[in-house]
């Protein structure tokens, strides 16, 4: 009975394919914008991601999310590095500044400090150049976003520069950072750098980026860096999932979203099984010829569902594949853009 | 041996209920003997479909006993009932019922396909029964490239292919011209009517009449009189 309802299925081609067409687009309309809402959501905390060295992150006791902090002191720095389980710690600065191209295009920027002599912070993709080359004076690591909007149109290459806040710093390295939610270019220099770019305040250092010493349990070392210090202790994963709810809570982004995609989801529901029930009522003379014969009123339930699986199936791996198609062609634009020489998969950076 | 096919005892069938009530069938008393060609006719709205779908177990009766090949019909549910019907009844539809996306030797292979042939076999078989009604150079045409007459001998083929005891046809001239109609007659008769299997025919084309064995004559729900070739009774 597989054979009848594979036949039954697939012999009026225009309305196989119209079926298969029905699934795939609402899956391909869902999909999209679950995908979007997710990489948003995603993108809040895409900094935190960054930083794949250190998995504490100590800031201000009150700091909600990634993007409002308030400055911790250097002696905050001190004491954490005196708590029992902490491996080391280091200053990151994050803070915004204004940079202008050769052009005389500016555009606000996120800027990151990384501690001056372990550059701990930096993404783990190198797109370009050598991280270390960051410990030269005037200094920048851009993020493939900066880079393609200060220099468009043209290839990627080491030694450019930029004007930030009056410093012409020179490009050393290109990362493949996460994008960030306000779609802003993010720049890496060292924390020292940094202070001086953006001008000095009383306090400067955003966070302290620590790592337990092995065996030390990390939940465990956050609630001792509180205790001790009155500060707030999070790992990577704690504090991104607080920044993301953070925006959700606080934001009209879920409930945009949220209604786009329960839209998708009931329209993509009504298509398809409006489309699936037609299909099956057109096909019901032939079910009840079934019946007679001596089908079991199982065997074609059996049947429908196959049929449904089927078309199921392939639309929803249609739909899926065209969801990653989009995402992919606008994900690969800048590296389509590398030297020939230099287009390889992005190379890990490892201190 | 039990020489009928069906024995219908004071059959009753009734749709909806309370003032919605309808009575279809008002206590048939039937006999459908084997190895003849039995008709059911009268006139439209009588319950002669009815009858030809409690017979042939699609129904269940209101009330009544109905016993088919010696099976009490009317006692026997679900799977047992499908089982029965599978392996016993043999149909023929008024419009055909082919499924348009199989070839006319894959249709006419349906029931074994249903028994769990292994599809060779049950379309090299359903190719010499086509073959033996004639058609069998059009096996592989689609319901849509067959004539009337065509796929009404398909239809035949898918009756017959597993070799039921009792082949049940709804109208099966209705869709069909005079002479096609007498045509298909013909070789129903010819290739269906043996001494081990009976032949109910529901129709309503007094063209045909001359083919049947016995005639059944229905009105309002009851069997007003019985017809055989040797005079009425």
């Amino acid at each position: 009975m597989k054979f009848i309802a594979w036949q039954m299925l697939t012999g009026d081609k225009a309305k196989y394919l119209g079926l298969i067409f029905a699934i795939a687009f609402s899956t391909f309309l869902m999909s999209h914008q679950v995908s979007i809402f997710c990489g948003l959501m995603n993108r809040t905390a895409s900094q935190i991601d960054d930083v794949a060295d250190a998995n504490i992150w100590v800031m201000d006791a009150k700091t909600q999310y990634l993007d409002e902090v308030k400055a911790l002191t250097d002696q905050d720095l001190y004491r954490i590095r005196g708590v029992q389980g902490v491996d080391w710690a280091v200053p990151l600065f994050k803070g915004t500044s204004r940079a202008k191209g050769p052009d005389g295009k500016f555009r606000g920027v996120i800027l990151m400090g990384l501690d001056d002599s372990t550059l701990v912070g930096v993404p783990r993709r190198i797109v370009l150049g050598k991280i270390e080359d960051l410990r030269g004076p005037e200094t920048i690591a851009v993020d493939q976003v900066g880079y393609k909007f200060f220099f468009p149109d043209q290839p990627v290459i080491l030694g450019r520069t930029l004007d930030l806040n009056d410093h012409t710093v020179r490009i050393v390295a290109v990362v493949d950072s996460n994008a960030p939610f306000v779609n802003l270019p993010v720049f890496y220099t060292k924390y020292s750098q940094a202070i001086s770019f953006v001008g000095r305040e009383r306090n400067q250092m955003s966070f302290v980026l620590a790592k337990a010493t092995k065996g030390t349990s990390e939940s465990e070392l956050n609630q001792r860096i509180t205790k001790t210090t009155g500060l707030k202790a999070l790992t990577g994963n704690e504090f991104g999932w607080e920044t993301i709810w953070y925006y959700i809570q606080n934001t009209g982004i879920p409930i945009n979203f949220g209604i786009t995609v329960v839209i998708a989801l009931v329209v993509g529901t009504v298509v398809a099984g409006q489309t699936f029930y037609l299909f099956t009522i057109e096909n019901l003379k032939q079910f009840g010829a079934l019946k007679a014969i001596g089908v079991s009123d199982l065997r074609i339930v059996g049947m429908i569902l196959m049929q449904a699986l089927i078309v199921g199936a392939i639309g929803y791996g249609i739909g899926i594949s065209m969801t990653a198609a989009f995402f992919e062609a606008r994900h690969r634009r800048l590296h389509d853009r590398l030297p020939r020489q230099r287009r390889k998969r992005p190379a890990r950076y490892r201190p | 041996m039990n020489s009928q096919a069906v024995v219908c005892k004071n059959i009753s069938k009734n749709f909806g209920s309370g003032e919605d009530e309808v009575k279809v069938l008002r206590g048939i008393d039937l006999e459908v003997p084997l190895g003849e060609m039995t008709f059911l006719v009268g006139p439209s709205g009588c319950g002669k479909t009815t009858l030809l779908s409690v017979i042939a177990g699609l129904l269940n009766p209101s009330q009544g006993d109905l016993h088919v090949l010696g099976t009490p019909l009317h006692a026997i549910k679900g799977a047992k009932a499908v089982e029965f019907r599978r392996i016993n009844l043999g149909f023929v539809f008024q419009q055909f019922n082919l499924l348009p996306s199989l070839t006319a030797a894959e249709n006419a292979a349906v029931p074994l396909l249903a028994a769990n042939w292994n599809r060779k076999k049950a379309v090299e078989k359903a190719k010499t029964i086509l073959d033996d009604l004639g058609i069998g150079s059009r096996a592989n045409a689609y319901p849509n490239q067959l004539s009337g007459g065509q796929q009404q001998r398909v239809a035949f083929a898918r009756a017959l292919i597993h070799e039921p005891k009792l082949i049940v046809c709804d109208e099966p001239t209705s869709a069909l011209d005079e002479h096609t109609g007498h045509h298909v007659m013909e070789l129903l008769r010819k290739i269906a009517v043996r001494p081990e299997r009976a032949v109910l025919v529901v129709t309503h084309d007094n063209r045909i009449f001359n083919f049947a064995d016995r005639i059944a004559h229905m009105n309002d729900g009851h069997v007003t009189h019985i017809e055989t070739n040797g005079g009425s009774h």
